[in-house]
């Protein structure tokens, strides 16, 4: 259980709508993962209450974890020297494990520059800090033109990035994930620490929109 | 750190293990290989024999997951970069802007010292 590569996400109850589950036949992979399953567990390699528990873990870690780490970057100029230095430890410091021993780097959103988060090879997300990817994540046609036409891909989440700013694209493919920390919106100099993370989505997060004072079109 | 004590600085005479310093530092242009070996790797094949800039050493260094994937982590820990390469050269004809850039890790044994 030391890798988290990625497969299927669908062992919990959550309210955002899916394609068919729990009907018609299992697929393929459903199959085998059963199969693996079954076998690492009667082979007692691993128990299923350890299965049990690495989803209690993935069920704790959510976007709001994330917003939180945001938001006392915004309002803690210490937090946020430290987060861009070292994002494993700043989230530490807040009570956030890294129980899969990735490291974390924490990229800033400036007026120059807008940092898109991507895995081509897979879904490597900031667990940790964010919870499960979403799945549009997980898909080919993210994973494969974010790194070809990242401002196509931004624009068609309502992203326009003018041409005096760079783009940058940050591909996970290794032990390392990634998290945005988008750019303060402005007007909210009056904000408190929890007022601020109710702004910041989990899609402000991977880079793909901007954190906005009206976050009502800005995340699914 | 102020200079003042003579042990501030690392000891001469240590010789270190293969492997146990970074080859790269910021700022060295390297190429990625172009190698297709069977196996388990990360390196994506957009990448193979594109050249780019190391922006820094990840540390600590990481357990090589081409080894790992066949079970084998003693000792084969190797450092990692962070890489970063234009769009433009990546993709000869990328639509977006000249300062487009893609940024990657990538273990130390696919990176070819580059001249340009």
């Amino acid at each position: 259980m030391t890798h988290q590569h990625e497969g299927d996400d669908h062992d919990h109850d959550h309210a955002h709508p899916h394609a068919e589950i729990g009907e018609g036949r299992p697929g393929y992979y459903d199959i085998m993962e059963t199969a693996v399953r079954e076998l690492l567990i009667e082979k007692k390699l691993i128990g299923a209450d350890e299965i049990r528990r690495q989803i209690e873990v993935l069920d704790s870690r959510s976007p709001a974890l994330g917003a939180k780490v945001v938001a006392r970057a915004w309002t803690d100029p210490a937090f946020r020297a430290r987060l861009l230095a070292n994002g494993r430890a700043a989230c530490e410091e807040l009570g956030i494990s890294f129980y899969d021993d990735t490291q974390l780097i924490v990229i800033e959103n400036t007026d120059k520059v807008h940092n898109l988060i991507v895995c081509t090879l897979c879904s490597c997300y900031p667990r940790p800090v964010l919870g499960l990817p979403p799945d549009w994540y997980k898909a080919k046609p993210y994973r494969a033109r974010a790194v070809v036409e990242p401002r196509a891909v931004l624009a068609e989440f309502g992203t326009i990035i003018p041409d005096d700013v760079e783009v940058r694209v940050h591909d996970s493919t290794a032990m390392v994930r990634y998290l945005v920390l988008p750019r303060r919106p402005a007007g909210t100099e009056h904000f408190s620490e929890e007022e601020l993370a109710a702004l910041v989505t989990r899609d402000t997060m991977i880079g793909v929109v901007p954190a906005t004072v009206d976050i009502t079109g800005a995340a699914p | 750190m102020d200079g003042t004590s003579k042990s501030a600085g690392p000891l001469s005479g240590v010789v270190f293990a293969l492997g146990e310093k970074a080859i790269f530092k910021a700022g060295d242009r390297v190429r990625v290989s172009t190698r297709s070996p069977i196996g388990h790797y990360r390196v994506p094949t957009y990448l193979r024999g594109k050249i780019g800039s190391v922006e820094k050493a990840i540390e600590p260094a990481g357990i090589d997951n081409e080894e790992e994937g066949y079970g084998r982590n003693a000792g084969s820990k190797r450092h990692y970069y962070r890489v970063a390469f234009r769009m433009s050269e990546i993709w000869p004809d990328y639509a977006g802007s000249e300062r487009d850039g893609l940024h990657i890790e990538v273990f130390e044994t696919w990176l070819e010292r580059a001249e340009r």
